[in-house]
């Protein structure tokens, strides 16, 4: 072979799909740059980031019942629980506190693999930039509270089946609550 | 700090000492050498690492058995499942835990495809030390995108999978998934005929690489090289053979060797190596049986990751990550959490034989030399 062949052979593999890109569609070989942030590729479903928690109703009524499983099971330990006290002192099961230190968070999702509650799921947001210092991606219950409709529509597979689980249950402890009917006395 | 080398004139000429890295785009990430050069010669050469210390064993040691599966993603970041693969292994057989069938399938084929895009990020940037300067990597990383979505929709994040559990997988693979697999596997090969006419048969490369770096059977023996590197060199160990681990016993596949053992043969043998992961992706496609994706008797331990105590004992795990034998050794004291574990990693082993391809090369193949054994950080450091 003639030296230099191999580089020309090369510089035509580069040509070629120089000239190719522009007519050719995206999965092809063609041009596939995104305009970010004009324009965004649609995530994955299961695609996960950070957490947050789920309320159905009013944004104060969050699923979470404080038993502090995902705080004690987090690897990086950016989860902290406070139980609230009712008027008597007892636990009231739900949080007073609960805080996720969003810089710490390493996006595994064992939280939302955990929770027996169905009431923390990891985010489809990514762009939690902030110059106010590391402190504030330190979020409050407040923060993380987002809604059921929130949940359906970035899962709609997932949110779908945790609301039929949730339905079922809750039959079932109707079901269990409503005394049975009273058996007539011959 | 030991880090100087005494200078002293060899043959009545000056030995210059250069300071190389750690802040260096073609180190690969943080890693330093110390380079004595006599002109353009190598005559000494020191890796200093440490820079990307994370203290992951002693973080894993104070962790319950599950909570270690993210961290080992942070080990060899450019392929995070042949990491959990080791450390799930690892973990079951400390356990004596079965893996169900289709798990075993959704493992090969998720390994596989982690191997495909760290054999093709690394000839990527490898050829981008030599001066080929982004097109190829470009191309790789092309191709790589494809798989990483997949990623994506399947473990739900590009890198950092977090797949593995023990007993099985988090996730079953859908019939689009597995189309999508097909898919990719069908078209790869066009890409690779294509890479290959980019470069392969390219002069410049070939006298770039060729008789560059030599290692030796008998030094790669000795110095405990493996993967690809220590098979460029002509020796047949492939860890997949020899242990034929999980379910690879039952693919038809081949190990591809070098004959030198110099740095193209260490490019032509992950091109090769692709190819035959492709071969065992086709027959893991159309093998793969319905059912169960984890063991019943690991079920409860998703929801309850504390209550996972294996018996008192020890496990070395070990599998053929695509840099080399990547091996977990766990100690378990019958607590929830390890009470010594440690990583062998393929990348700090491979790097010992670094000075010894080095000498009497110019200063600029210990760039190349340093690419084609495919170091990251991640794993070298810990």
């Amino acid at each position: 072979m003639i030296f230099g062949a191999g580089v020309f052979k090369g510089m035509m593999v580069t040509l070629k799909n120089f000239l190719t890109s522009y007519y050719r569609d995206r999965d092809n070989g063609g041009i596939f740059t995104v305009q970010y942030p004009e324009e965004r590729e649609k995530l994955a479903e299961n695609y996960r980031n950070l957490p947050f928690l789920v309320y159905d109703g009013a944004p104060d009524q969050i699923r979470c019942v404080a038993c502090g499983i995902c705080e004690r099971e987090c690897p990086p330990k950016c989860i902290h629980i406070e139980m609230a006290t009712d008027a008597a002192g007892k636990p009231a099961r739900k949080p007073a506190v609960f805080d996720i230190d969003y810089s710490l968070c390493m996006n595994c999702g064992i939280c939302e693999e955990v929770c027996p509650f169905d009431s923390i799921y990891m985010d489809h947001t990514f762009e939690i930039t902030s110059q106010a210092g590391p402190r504030s991606l330190i979020r409050g219950k407040e923060a993380l509270a987002r809604s059921n409709d929130y949940f359906r529509k970035i899962r709609p597979a997932m949110a779908a089946a945790v609301d039929q689980k949730r339905k079922t249950a809750e039959d079932k402890k109707k079901a269990a609550a409503t005394p049975p009917p009273p058996q007539e006395i011959k | 700090m030991p880090n100087i080398i005494e200078t002293k004139k060899l043959d009545g000429s000056d030995i210059l000492e250069i300071n190389f890295g750690p802040q260096h785009p073609s180190t690969h990430g943080v890693f330093r050498m110390i380079v004595q050069t006599e002109g353009e010669k190598i005559r000494g050469l020191r890796p200093i690492f440490g820079y990307l210390h994370r203290n992951h064993e002693q973080i894993a040691e104070n962790l319950p058995y599950a909570a270690i599966m993210p961290y080992t993603d942070r080990l060899d970041y450019v392929n995070a499942l042949a990491n959990n693969f080791g450390y799930a292994l690892t973990v079951e057989k400390l356990a004596s835990l079965e893996v169900p069938e289709r798990a075993e399938y959704l493992r090969v084929i998720m390994a596989e495809l982690a191997r495909i895009v760290n054999h093709i990020t690394v000839i990527g940037f490898m050829l981008n030390d030599l001066g080929a300067f982004f097109t190829p990597l470009l191309y790789a990383f092309r191709e790589r995108e494809r798989i990483l979505d997949l990623f994506e929709e399947v473990t739900g994040s590009r890198l950092m999978n977090n797949y593995f559990r023990f007993g099985g997988v988090k996730r079953d693979l859908t019939a689009l998934h597995l189309a999508t697999i097909h898919q990719i596997v069908a078209k790869f090969p066009a890409f690779l005929e294509e890479f290959e006419t980019l470069l392969s048969k390219n002069e410049i490369l070939c006298m770039r690489c060729q008789n560059v770096g030599v290692l030796s059977p008998e030094t790669a023996t000795n110095a405990g090289i493996t993967g690809p590197v220590l098979r460029a060199s002509g020796v047949n160990y492939d860890i997949r053979k020899v242990d034929g681990y999980s379910i690879y016993h039952r693919f038809d596949f081949k190990i591809p060797l070098g004959k030198k053992g110099d740095v193209y043969d260490r490019y032509y043998v992950r091109i090769l190596e692709i190819r035959e992961s492709l071969k065992i992706l086709e027959q893991a496609l159309a093998k793969i049986p319905q059912g169960e994706i984890l063991n019943k008797k690991t079920v409860p331990f998703i929801k309850m990751p504390r209550n996972f105590k294996p018996p008192v004992g020890e496990a070395y795990g070990r599998v053929e990550s695509p840099k080399g034998e990547l091996g977990f050794y766990v100690v378990s004291d019958g607590t929830p959490q390890p009470w010594r574990y440690h990583v062998r990693a393929p990348s700090l082993i491979n790097l010992t034989v670094l000075e010894e391809m080095c000498l009497g090369q110019k200063i600029a193949d210990a760039i190349i030399i340093l690419g084609s054994i495919d170091i990251v950080l991640g794993e070298t450091d810990r």
